[in-house]
């Protein structure tokens, strides 16, 4: 079973790519399955369907929507295995900058929408810095010196990586992402994170509510950027 | 200027593909050379900028229209659809703002990096930029504070000198208030193949050749003929008049009597 772990902040124009490189993936003989991990709600499953291909929903609910991905993974590969299917395609909610979802032994691919201007690559973090495609879609929004401009902004901070300029529209780029798919990595029994989620622990995480400073404990920042450890 | 691949590229094919509907479209191939300015024109809607965005992508049947374009006669090497360094394309698109949050100076620096070019020619596109517009640029300014105008004499001139290229995709660039025949001119350069995208009867006429699309797909190709190069002549005067005419009420001055 191949993984690719598809990742980018909400609005970037995931499902859209993938829609069209599942297309592209199934002309190829693949038989592709999607898992669209949320956190409140989704309409993506709908999209999916279309296509007549296994679609799964997962809702994290008060779990980091990244953290619920990973914990999920073996569970999503049983799934799409028992589909009768040979690529899993997981498109992630992409809200936490700070978490990276992507095992080593998958294809990690990360969607950034060009139109948000090239400083956004410095923004995105393990997101974009540790991924294996980055996908860049709306360009056709922009003029070609900025989406060369946004080009080489990515390079700086991922300079290894496959760049796709993708139009979620017409399917710019499905072509190439689906190649690129089929021969990808297949998912292993042993697989290990590509980057440390956070680290710290504090009462926040276990339902601390009160804002005060004095009601919490653990791994915490201040706003000076200073980290310690309060309690015991 | 002359880019390293200047030489190396005698002439694009337009492969034909499928219209909006998906049938074959009648003009099944077309040769570029360079040295050609070759014009596009069609009603509003047809696929006109659709088949220089087939161009700039080297499309090789992915995209909607099923076009594949050769150069030199040959499928183009991977690396030259996408390495901005490499590339062989230069494209004004019809976007007339830029998004990007950076100052005129950042973003030519990069830009220029991305082309593998030197950062010293930054002076120079503001310089060009300036020929251009109404009211200057400074390196200063933040791109998305530039008028319409303005971006697109930015973009102009960008392409005349850091995307400095041997295929050049023009789309409208009379929409913009610039002055468009000392556009063409800069962005042509020598021996480069020039497509513009096109409404203007003097640009249109200008081109040796025009590409007429319709639902989608090229329906015909029009040698522009002697007479056409006459007419052309006798319009571009009446435009220059109205261009000073322009210029002169730009300026806040009176219109004087028709001579
Ligand atoms: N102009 C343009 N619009 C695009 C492109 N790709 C996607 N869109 C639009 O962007 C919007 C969001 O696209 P989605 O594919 O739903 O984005 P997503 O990343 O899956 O969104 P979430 O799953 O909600 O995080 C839609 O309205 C798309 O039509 C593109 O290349 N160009
Ligand atoms: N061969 C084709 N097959 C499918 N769709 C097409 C084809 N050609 C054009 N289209 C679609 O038609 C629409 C209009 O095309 P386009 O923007 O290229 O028109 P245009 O001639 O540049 O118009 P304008 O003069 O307004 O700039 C687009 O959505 C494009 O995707
Ligand atoms: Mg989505
Ligand atoms: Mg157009
Ligand atoms: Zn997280
Ligand atoms: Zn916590």
């Amino acid at each position: 079973m191949k993984l690719v772990v598809l990742a980018g902040t909400p609005g970037s124009g995931k499902t859209s790519v993938l829609l069209h490189t599942i297309k592209a993936l199934m002309r190829n003989e693949k038989r592709p399955a999607v898992v669209k991990v949320d956190c409140l709600w989704t309409d993506d499953d709908q999209r999916f369907k279309r296509l007549d291909i296994p679609v799964h929903v997962g809702l994290a609910k008060d779990m980091c929507p990244d953290h619920f991905t990973i914990y999920n993974t073996e569970e999503m590969l049983r799934w799409a295995e028992v589909e009768g299917a040979d690529v899993l395609l997981s498109e992630t909610a992409g809200l936490c900058l700070r978490c990276a979802p992507y095992p080593d032994e998958c294809l990690a691919v990360c969607v950034i929408d060009v139109t948000t201007g090239p400083n956004t690559p410095l923004k995105v973090g393990p997101l974009l810095t540790t991924a294996d495609i980055v996908v860049m879609t709306k360009g056709d929004l922009v003029s070609q010196a900025e989406r060369e401009v946004f080009r080489e902004r990515v390079l700086e901070v991922n300079p290894g990586c496959n760049i796709v300029e993708a139009n979620g529209l017409t399917g710019k780029g499905a072509f190439e992402l689906a190649e690129m798919i089929g021969s990808g990595p297949d998912a292993g029994d042993n697989m290990l994170l590509r980057y440390n989620p956070p680290l710290a622990i504090c009462s926040l995480c276990t339902g601390e509510n009160r804002v005060a400073r004095k009601h919490h404990m653990g791994v915490l920042r201040n706003l000076d950027g200073f980290m310690e450890y309060k309690g015991e | 200027m002359i880019g390293v691949n200047m030489s190396e590229i005698m002439n694009l094919t337009i492969m034909g593909g499928v219209n909006k509907e998906g049938a074959d479209e009648p003009i099944r191939s077309v040769e570029i050379s360079s040295g050609e300015i070759v014009g596009i024109v069609g009603p509003t809607g047809s696929g006109k900028s659709t088949l220089i965005d087939d161009i700039e992508q080297l499309a090789q049947g992915d995209t909607p229209t099923g076009r594949t374009i050769l150069v030199n006669g040959e499928k183009p090497d991977a690396n030259i659809r996408v390495d901005p360094r490499k590339k062989l394309v230069a494209q004004l698109s019809q976007n007339m703002h830029f998004l990007a949050d950076m100052t005129v100076e950042e973003f030519l620096q990069m830009h220029a990096r991305s082309r593998g070019k030197d950062a010293s020619l930054v002076s120079r596109v503001i310089e060009l930029t300036n020929t251009l517009t109404g009211e200057p640029i400074a390196p200063y300014h933040h791109l998305t504070a530039l008028s319409g105008g303005q971006s697109r004499s930015l973009m102009t001139a960008d392409i005349a000198v850091i995307s400095d290229s041997p295929v050049v995709l023009i789309d409208e660039v009379e929409n913009a208030g610039i002055k468009k025949q000392e556009a063409l001119q800069l962005l042509a350069g020598e021996g480069k193949i020039v497509v513009v995208v096109t409404h203007d009867p003097v640009l249109a006429l200008m081109s040796s050749r025009r590409i007429v699309i319709r639902n989608g797909g090229m329906v015909d190709i029009i040698s522009t003929s002697q007479e056409e190069q006459d007419v052309c002549c006798k319009i571009s005067e009446v435009d220059n008049w109205l261009m000073s005419l322009r210029e002169t009420i730009r300026r806040g001055d009176i219109v004087g009597e028709v001579a």
